[in-house]
């Protein structure tokens, strides 16, 4: 908790118009109802930069991945396999085809700036019914022909994708920049629509924890325990995918976040999920504000992709504790 | 205590129960035999309500399963399965806390002490020093013990055993069934136990059902279910049975069979 208010005092400063700690805290002060009466000495220029521009991209990236972490936790619990992440079941691939779509055809001015993420929230629920249909067999969902179904349509839906930026020669970058996931001009309207998915979703999980837990010494021990287990996974799956919907909806695909914080909080804490359930979605929340930060700043005033820095900075780093832990016990995932 | 009342049922669209009926009596250990594919696995997780038969019903004191609530037939039945349980990161605290599942109200706390009762089951189960290691940290045996004690800690009057020592050797096996009988005996459990070892069941068990061909063939004592005529009709192996030296319940040997 600390870390993460610490990291966005950090992330808000930083930045391309230089201006300092002081004033980034003074100007946030002003804010407040109770110091607003002091005459303020920032200009209106500053001001919005910090109020409108940075205070909102840095808390969208803190809810983006609160949304994917815990999005990460559901499906590794439900799932129980250490591979599974936010997109296994196909929701993402789902989304970037209606993104494509959209943007191929030039369409994003037709509900307004909420066209993209509005398709490509219904088309990744589209996707997941899809998924949830193929793999229904009579009334039983099996985890091994649901996680096959889900490849299936993400490499059918990705196909379609991919002929889609085939088609679109001069607005490959754009398909493209979606794909890889931005923050870069979101306002405050996609932090709201994020918070009610989080403010159902974390809830769900949080309640879900020992459940969870039980699941981890196989399915049927937690039948025996009193557990309804269709009933579990299917409520968890689909919070999770709501989750990730509303992430990507807003963001494009951020990969690895889903996939490595949740791990990394198990190699920290243990395998209790009424722990890795909280601090994943703080754990998530820090993983993307920092990834963002450095995607922002890093070339200024280029941008690059955030898809791009969360897995060239998670991906060493998860080795790194990975290989710790072998030298340590050796324990598994 | 609990019944199954003509019960029916496929696997794999193969029909293996073809129409069971018994009633298992409370304080009493059963053990379920029969060959390879007869059915007693599936015969168990219908009697454990995760599965519901395809004809027929199940009924515990007197009502069908299927009208209980699943937390309140976990509060009446445990279930220690074959495989055991995985090596885990979690504790064996943990893991026989996780018994209490069925007690507790959605923010996990419930009425009655739990913590006590898990402290006996640790100390009932030998595993007082081995509390705070991880599950995956435990030997096979070990594991099962643990099983056992989170069994203990949820309290149950009936005790369902999927071929419990499958996969243990024969010290850990009658440590597990010494444990099982004696508790059964303290407690006034209903058991019943799928075994495979037909003389571990003679040892132990107070009545054996025999399984075959979808049907039962034959139930009642050790002493007059274990004959030769019905072993030879059942498993079509020739076995000499004999008396037990010590506690007298009936034994197999085995006769080979080839020549040169």
């Amino acid at each position: 908790m600390l870390l993460l208010a610490v990291s966005i005092v950090v992330s808000l400063t930083i930045g391309s118009s230089g201006i300092s700690v002081r004033d980034v805290w003074g100007i946030l002060l002003h804010q407040l109802p109770l110091f607003s009466k002091e005459a303020g000495s920032y200009s209106a220029g500053e001001i919005a930069i910090v109020t409108q521009v940075r205070l909102s991209r840095v808390l969208l990236a803190v809810l983006v991945g609160a949304c994917l972490a815990l999005a990460g936790t559901g499906f590794q619990g439900v799932l129980r396999n250490p591979l599974a992440d936010p997109y296994t079941l196909g929701v993402a691939s789902g989304s970037s085809v209606g993104a494509a779509f959209i943007i191929l055809f030039g369409l994003q001015a037709a509900m307004g700036m909420w066209t993209i993420p509005i398709v490509a929230f219904a088309t990744g629920m589209a996707t997941l019914l899809g998924v949830f249909w193929l793999a229904n067999h009579k009334g039983v969902i099996h985890m091994e022909t649901l996680i096959l179904s889900g490849v299936i349509l993400q490499s059918f839906l990705g196909a379609f994708v991919s002929f889609m930026v085939s088609m679109s020669d001069g607005i490959v970058n754009q398909i493209l920049f979606w794909l890889m996931g931005s923050l870069a001009m979101r306002g405050w309207d996609h932090v709201y629509m994020l918070i009610p998915f989080l403010l159902i979703g974390l809830p769900l999980l949080l309640a879900y924890g020992r459940p969870l837990n039980l699941f981890v010494l196989g399915e049927r021990h937690a039948a025996h325990l009193g557990i309804h287990v269709e009933q579990t996974k299917l409520i968890v799956l689909i919070g999770s995918t709501l989750l990730t919907a509303a992430a990507v909806s807003v963001s494009g695909v951020i990969g690895f976040v889903g996939l490595v914080v949740p791990h990394l909080i198990r190699l920290l804490v243990g395998p209790d999920y009424r722990l890795i359930t909280p601090l994943s979605a703080i754990g998530g929340g820090i993983f993307v504000l920092w990834a963002d930060t450095v995607a922002r700043i890093a070339l200024t005033p280029k941008e690059i992709p955030l898809g791009v820095v969360t897995a060239l900075i998670g991906a060493p780093f998860f080795a790194y504790l990975l290989h710790r832990r072998k030298k340590g016990q050796g324990g598994a995932l | 205590m609990i019944e199954v009342r003509e019960v029916i049922q496929d696997v794999n669209g193969r029909q293996v129960l073809k129409g069971v009926s018994f009633t298992f009596q409370k304080d009493r250990m059963y053990g379920i035999i029969g060959p390879n594919g007869v059915g007693k696995s599936t015969l168990l997780h219908l009697l454990s309500g995760v599965d519901r038969p395809k004809q027929g019903e199940v009924l515990l004191s007197g009502r069908p399963l299927t009208s209980y609530p699943r937390k309140m037939i976990a509060k009446q039945m445990a279930v220690l399965q074959q495989n055991g349980l995985p090596p885990v990161g979690f504790t064996v605290r943990e893991v026989v806390s996780m018994g209490r599942y069925p007690y507790q109200n959605w923010l996990g706390s419930e009425d009655e002490d739990s913590v006590k009762l898990v402290e006996e089951s640790l100390v009932a189960m030998g595993l007082k020093e081995l509390e705070l290691r991880t599950m995956d940290q435990l030997s096979g045996g070990e594991r099962q013990r643990v099983a056992l004690a989170k069994l203990m800690a949820q309290g149950p009057a009936i005790l369902l055993l999927d071929e419990p020592t499958t996969y243990l050797d024969i010290g850990f096996q009658s440590q597990l069934m010494d444990t099982v009988r004696a508790w059964q005996r303290k407690s006034g459990l209903t058991v019943i136990a799928v075994l495979h070892d037909l003389n571990l069941a003679a040892l132990y068990c107070d009545e054996l059902v025999v399984l075959h061909q979808g049907k039962i063939e034959a139930a009642g004592t050790p002493q007059q279910v274990l004959t030769t005529s019905l072993i030879e009709q059942v498993y079509e192996t020739k076995t000499t049975v004999i008396s037990h030296p010590i506690t007298g319940v009936p034994q197999m040997m085995l006769q080979p069979n080839f020549k040169g």
